[in-house]
């Protein structure tokens, strides 16, 4: 008799289509390449270099981290790294040296993600984390911004007040490399909203907030939701799975935070931006929210 | 007035979460149960239910005739074990069941050949017997779920106060299986018998057959022959896995959830499968033990000649197949799975019998075989198998306790309450074994509760 060689394994023995964690990873950064291709339109090959820079620094930093160089084809990993340098480069000023912005990668993959535990058990925003590193260490360079086009040292639009709301939609502004175009990033959203990916509540209520917050302040609520770099935080890294809550209920507290926040931070504080801090200060409330705001299993009471 | 098949889905009724898989049923779910050869000789477990392994009565050499006992025990938890050929006992001893263990099994050579099922003589009066002689015929005649868990029917049924309402679990919501559908179908008059049986058994004055709406002639038929009682009703329920665990039938049919911990007598409700209401009316009424059942031999168009197939209980996997044409040799690097792919087990030898609660045989061809890691990946936090664990569960967080080593803290997550239905392994993009870590957890805290 003759006995086959099976194959055993623990149920189920089905799976559900076309899902892992680098196919994910990579229909974000797929999401995030149009505000990429308008910031490198805008500003020129310096924003071309620093994203490069971002990216490729993020991907070595964990591979080495992870040893992953023996196998050339698992460089790139889950695809979580590529994303975090892309998000980071995306909210630098154009003009910032490429330098940097690798540096910036390094502390993100560091202390942002590997330090915490690894993806999925980390705090903070990586992306963030780096950021708020580069604020520190360069605070000149971090707020410096250009003009479109031709380079021209400016203002933000958020300290300013100078700029129409179209080009604040379309994005002709000055600001960081991916975040000044509103309708670049909403299309983006948008297609990973109908592929499930993240869902409606942090974005709506992160500008709700807001909104509700300038309006208490009698400033321009428009300008505050299309300048600066809250749609990129809004609907890209408020959103990220690993570091906002996981209930609907949860969702909208964090939302509201994030806006309020954000707004709070713009007007009374130092800084002109305060998308970064904001996010950063509820990442710290989500084990909290995840906590208390569950739904009830079936049958209890 | 007949209802159309778009009016039925649209009214189907269901429960929270949940999802919609391939079910891929259009291999078998129009072909009629054939009955296989008798097989040269059957293995025949003296543990097929959820309790003891029961003592064998009869030795070596003995000659058995179908049906006759050849294993119980004098425990309320067993349930008696039948011959399921006509033969010669030739040993008596351990054999392989396809988990990896041994189980003590009477092995029976067949000597008759006859393809006719054995007459049995319907039992006189049968309409009108108690409760306990109902409970008694049903665990001499080794009556248990017929749909995975193998519980033994008679510990189910014997409630002490009345139980106003009997579901009778139509769903079959796994992939692949159509051995309750065919049952529903082909042996209509059975399962409405029992139904009428476990009606008077538990007193109850109401019977629902809940039945996926993918069973358009089942959920017809059904309702054609239950037409002047009434107290009997058919509810479609939605395609949608798992709607046939009885937490979640019994919350699309009555809206009503047991408490944690509790069984859904605690909502005047019992749930039983519909191939077992079938075996519950041949054993009360005809006499005859559970020692045969339908199976769905299948797999994603890897048997040419898949199909529901009663076999005797003891049948080798070997046999099943390679009655139906499917070689032993072909299968290298195959997966064989004893009952369906959300829940069922990958046996590891052909020699693993069919038993009692086996729906099915799936052939996995390498091409259908998720790979599987020897590691554990990190829990992403997308909280999918939150959005879909049908019993409310964080399937997540759960795991990740498991994973660390204290499963007592996902006791207060309701670790109990997980009905193993393995979504949260199908939809983790991560590729993590949650559910089984969620198993592991489970049987952690038994062990440490001793």
């Amino acid at each position: 008799m003759y006995n086959p060689k099976l194959v055993v394994t623990r149920a189920p023995h089905i799976k559900i289509k076309v899902e892992n964690t680098r196919q994910i990873m990579l229909e974000v950064i797929l999401a995030l390449l149009p505000a990429t291709a308008m910031g490198i339109y805008l500003f020129g090959g310096n924003a071309a270099a620093v994203v490069v820079a971002a990216v490729v620094a993020a991907i070595v930093t964990e591979a080495a981290v992870d040893r992953r160089f023996s196998n050339p084809s698992e460089i790139f990993g889950d695809g979580s790294a590529a994303l975090t340098g892309l998000l980071l480069a995306l909210s630098l000023p154009p003009s910032i040296a490429p330098g940097y912005a690798a540096a910036g990668s390094v502390a993100a993959i560091l202390f942002g993600k590997v330090l915490q535990g690894g993806l999925g058990k980390n705090l903070f925003n990586p992306a963030l984390v780096g950021r708020a590193v580069m604020m520190v260490i360069w605070p000149a360079a971090m707020t410096t911004w250009v003009s479109p086009f031709d380079g021209a040292t400016s203002a933000t639009p958020l300290i300013s007040g100078e700029a129409t709301l179209s080009a604040l939609f379309l994005g002709t502004v000055p600001g960081s490399i991916g975040e000044t175009s509103a309708l670049l990033l909403l299309a983006g959203a948008l297609f990973l909203n109908i592929r499930g990916r993240i869902h409606w509540q942090i974005p709506f209520f992160f500008v709700l907030g807001s909104v509700l917050t300038a309006v208490a302040f009698r400033a321009n609520p428009l300008a505050h939701v299309f300048g600066g770099g809250l749609m990129i935080g809004a609907l890209f890294m408020a959103t990220d799975w690993v570091t906002s809550p996981m209930t609907p209920n949860g969702k909208v507290i964090f939302g509201i935070g994030c806006g309020v926040l954000t707004v709070l931070i713009r007007e009374l504080g130092r800084y002109p931006e305060g998308v970064t801090y904001a996010i950063l200060l509820m990442n710290a409330t989500v084990p909290l929210l995840d906590r208390y705001l569950k739904h009830k299993a079936l049958g209890e009471a | 007035m007949p209802v159309s098949t778009s009016e039925v889905k649209r009214r189907a009724k269901t429960f929270q979460r949940g999802i919609d898989l391939p079910h891929n049923k259009h291999y078998t779910d129009g072909k009629a149960v054939e009955r296989l050869p008798l097989p040269p000789f059957v293995v025949v477990p003296l543990r097929q239910h959820a309790g003891e392994t029961v003592e064998p009565t009869v030795k070596p050499g003995d000659h058995v005739s179908a049906g006759d006992v050849v294993g119980d025990l004098d425990d309320r938890w067993c349930s008696a074990v039948h011959a399921s050929v006509t033969g010669v006992v030739s040993e008596v001893e351990p054999r392989p069941f396809g988990d990896g263990t041994m189980v003590p099994s009477v092995v029976i050579r067949t000597t008759e050949q006859s393809r006719e099922a054995p007459a049995f003589a319907e039992r006189a009066g049968w309409q009108d017997l108690d409760q306990q002689t109902i409970l008694g015929i049903l665990k001499d005649f080794g009556i248990v779920g017929m749909a995975g868990a193998g519980f033994p029917t008679h510990i189910n049924l014997a409630v002490r106060s009345k139980i106003p309402m009997l579901i009778v679990n139509g769903a079959e919501c796994e992939p692949f299986l159509t051995s309750d559908h065919r049952t529903m179908i082909e042996r209509t008059d059975a399962v409405i018998g029992g139904a009428e049986i476990i009606m008077r058994c538990i007193g109850a004055d109401r019977c629902v057959f809940g039945v996926e709406t993918n069973k358009p002639d089942a959920i017809e038929v059904l309702r054609d022959k239950t037409r002047n009682n009434p107290a009997m009703e058919v509810v479609p329920v939605a395609v949608k896995y798992p709607q046939g665990y009885k937490k979640t039938l019994l919350r699309a049919i009555t809206g009503k959830d047991p408490p944690l911990g509790g069984r859904s007598s605690d909502v005047g409700c019992i749930v039983r499968n519909a191939s077992t209401t079938a075996a519950i009316y041949e054993a009360v009424a005809l006499g005859k033990p559970l020692y045969e059942r339908v199976i769905t031999v299948s797999g994603p168009g890897s048997v040419e000649r898949c199909g529901n197939y009663l076999v005797p209980v003891g049948t080798t996997i070997r046999y099943v197949l390679e009655s139906i044409g499917v070689r032993a040799e072909d299968l290298d690097g195959y997966k064989i799975i004893r009952g369906g792919p959300m829940t069922g087990l990958a046996v590891d030898t052909l020699d693993a019998p069919v038993v009692k609660p086996t729906t099915g045989i799936l052939v996995m061809p390498p091409s259908a075989i998720q790979p599987q890691h020897e590691w554990i990946n990190p829990c992403i936090r997308c909280s999918a198998c939150v959005n879909h664990c049908p019993v409310g569960l964080y399937p997540n967080e759960i795991s990740q306790f498991v994973e660390a080593g204290t499963p007592e803290a996902a006791e207060g997550l309701h670790i109990r309450e997980c009905c193993e239905c393995a979504i949260c392994s199908y939809v983790c993009p991560n590729y993590r074994p949650v559910t089984h870590l969620v198993m592991e957890g489970k049987a952690m805290l038994r062990q440490r509760s001793r």
